[in-house]
């Protein structure tokens, strides 16, 4: 997990994207920027509705201009434009350069189909491998990612599996074809804590032996805290801050990932302590908030922050970016947040 | 973890619930599922009780047993002085008003088609009001909730946040002035944002209304900060009973400590990379079918201390220090 000095594999430019909704255009994504090392782990945090997801799966291509949806800005991913070129040519990148590992184990497997067919169908799509060939590598496959007896697997039905196992069967079919980019989208939110022990750790495993770049989308911070080299904070579509993980979390710059550190519980907290809970609702992205959309829930707020915008900036001399007006200085003692989450 | 027994009991004090022997099967093609196996608990007047565990340990069934819904395979479930396992249906609809419960989903707990003030007063209306203006009681259940009640009087619940639902459910449940609340799960499908907000609510309420509370969930923190005191279930049986304030330091049994091993924490990649490279990728576990559960102790299939003894003898819980009761051969305080 060491950030060396490859060249980005993956860029994404100031994505947005708009669903064409009847209730009117909703912002889901609304000029994320980032770029991603081989090797590299980034985690998007940030609550639902954040479009966190939605990101994710515009890097991926899996939305993409149509009927409903306007996706401008630039993916580019190992030198191709993910938006720019034709549906075909965007379905061989899939498996092969970018693949993804997404929330609910249940639902992304095929229920009629075997555990070994869906591995070896990629395989043969995509490599063009004959079965018996695909077969070993299947089995191959399923040991990597920690599955006993895989050879007795390879003819089960998902039904038959556990929610960790199934989640460890949709890992193994994504890392089939050798992808450079993996997407995790909440990979273990529905799993049980042990079980998302051992997914997280697989993950990053394999992230380092395959030297893949690795998007780890999710909602639970301390998972992102261990996991990833650098986190992207993201709000009602925005970014709010990014940086290396370490340093956004020991000092949040944006109120928002203060204040979202500040109301998880932690366990070094006495019983009955109260949390520094986040007031109000996140807003409704078809007709956001003038100015910074975190204002309203924001106790720093002023009159600048309700009427402009603000956008992303380096902080001089840190590689952190942060948007908002009244950035809280790494140091600075500030009421009732001092040390709050013991992080 | 296959604890039984009654040690941890307190019968010198007076309680607000008291569950004695509580067994919950459920008949299925192939067998019994076996959701809870003896299980004991009891809840001071005030006290906040918090079961962990993961899914399938039973932890909601045992919830929703104590509420009679449906009734328990077995067992005694005591309520002040009544003992519900024995009462008459009608008897049981009264009693069933001092023990309210909080669903993990807020959305689906709730009517879609009845408007909040005729949510929120539905008990009242079953059980005839005794005040004298109902409209004037039910916002002020919404206020103390946290909800404006000149906004979401008159709306359905489709048009509220899951976080909002949740309120409207915690004051639909204070509606009657219960004994004994019991959260199933109540904040986990909540924002972490939204998330504190209930729980901070949750706090506040019990205090403000006396109340009793057996709080389910599967956060490790999320219980720690809430209760008073934390059983942890595995596969039906109790592992541990133990003073929230000690969870974090002073656990004994080997499943309380996987699962405080398991919270994510800021070093977890270094740990994971150093054991990878020590004994490869970590295999899958897969915890044991609760049809046809592990015999003796049966945490023993994923127990790094398990023996011979486990295997055949179910260990009873032995109380380690005041106040932390383990079931496990195998530690010692």
């Amino acid at each position: 997990m060491t950030i060396t000095s490859k060249n980005p594999i993956l860029v994404v430019d100031n994505v947005r994207t708009v669903f064409h909704t009847p209730r009117g255009d909703v912002r889901a994504v609304d000029g994320v920027s980032f770029s991603l090392k081989p090797g590299e782990t980034l985690g998007l945090v940030g609550e639902s509705g954040s479009g966190k997801s939605v990101l994710g799966r515009t890097v991926m291509g899996l939305i993409s201009n149509d009927a409903r949806t306007t996706v401008t800005g630039k993916v580019t991913l190992d030198g191709v434009d993910v938006h720019g070129v034709k549906r075909k040519e965007r379905r061989k990148l899939w498996g092969t350069r970018v693949a993804m590992v997404f929330q609910d184990p249940m639902t992304s497997l095929n229920p009629v189909k075997r555990i070994g067919t869906h591995i070896t169908e990629a395989l043969r799509y995509h490599l063009d491998l004959d079965r018996k060939t695909a077969e070993e590598r299947a089995v191959d496959l399923l040991t990597q990612v920690g599955i006993p007896e895989p050879k007795r697997r390879m003819t089960q039905y998902p039904h038959e599996m556990s929610g960790g196992m199934r989640q460890r069967v949709v890992i193994a079919m994504a890392l089939a074809c050798d992808p450079k980019v993996l997407i995790a989208d909440e990979p273990t939110t529905a799993l049980d804590v042990t079980v998302q022990k051992q997914i997280l750790d697989l993950i990053g495993s394999l992230t380092t032996e395959r030297d893949m770049a690795t998007v780890l989308v999710s909602h639970d911070l301390g998972a992102i805290a261990g996991r990833t080299d650098r986190v992207q904070v993201m709000y009602a579509g925005r970014t709010a801050e990014q940086g290396l993980t370490s340093e956004v979390f020991a000092a949040p710059a944006h109120p928002y990932t203060d204040a979202l550190l500040a109301s998880i519980p932690q366990i070094e907290n006495a019983p009955h302590s109260i949390l520094r809970a986040i007031e109000g609702n996140p807003p409704d992205m078809a007709n956001p908030p003038s100015g910074c959309r975190f204002a309203p829930r924001c106790g720093y707020a002023d009159a600048t922050c309700t009427s402009v915008l603000p956008i992303l900036e380096p902080t001089p001399g840190t590689g952190r970016s942060v948007a908002c007006h009244h950035p809280l200085l790494a140091g600075a003692v500030r009421e009732g947040s001092e040390a709050a989450h013991g992080r | 973890m296959a604890g039984s027994g009654t040690a941890h009991l307190r019968d010198d004090q007076e309680r607000a619930l008291t569950v004695e022997n509580l067994v919950v099967e459920f008949p299925v093609t192939g067998g019994t599922v076996h959701a809870v196996s003896d299980l004991s608990i009891d809840v001071l007047p005030g006290e906040t009780l918090g079961i962990l565990g993961e899914s399938g340990c039973g932890k909601s069934s045992a919830g929703r047993a104590l509420m009679q819904l449906p009734a328990p395979t077995s067992g005694k479930v005591r309520l002040g002085d009544a003992d519900l396992t024995k009462l008459k249906k009608n008897e049981m609809r009264q009693a069933r008003a001092k023990m309210q419960m909080i669903m993990q989903d807020p959305v689906s707990a709730l009517n879609p088609r009845r408007k909040v003030k005729d949510l929120v007063a539905e008990g009242l209306e079953i059980w005839g009001f005794e005040g004298k203006d109902r409209a004037k009681f039910v916002d002020d259940l919404l206020f103390a909730v946290g909800l404006d009640p000149d906004v979401v009087r008159d709306r359905r619940p489709h048009e509220l946040s899951g976080g909002q639902c949740q309120r409207v459910c915690i004051a639909r449940s204070l509606a009657l002035d219960p004994d004994v609340l019991i959260c199933d799960e109540p904040v986990s499908s909540l924002d972490v944002s939204v998330q504190a907000q209930v729980l901070n609510l949750l706090e506040e309420t019990r205090e403000r209304y006396n109340l009793s509370m057996i709080f389910i969930a599967h956060d490790v923190a999320v219980v720690k900060n809430i209760s008073d005191r934390v059983m942890v279930m595995y596969l039906g049986k109790t592992c541990e009973v133990i003073p929230s304030d000690d969870m974090q330091n002073k656990a004994l049994h080997p499943y309380t400590r996987l699962l405080l091993e398991s919270v994510p924490s800021a070093d977890d990649a270094q740990n994971a990379a150093a054991r990878v490279l020590e004994s490869g990728a970590t295999k899958a576990v897969e915890l044991p079918s609760p049809l046809n559960p592990p015999s003796g102790c049966r945490f023993r299939t994923r127990c790094p201390l398990a023996t011979e003894q486990c295997t055949k003898e179910e260990p009873q819980l032995r109380e380690m220090r005041p106040g932390q009761f383990v079931a496990c051969h195998n530690v010692s305080a």
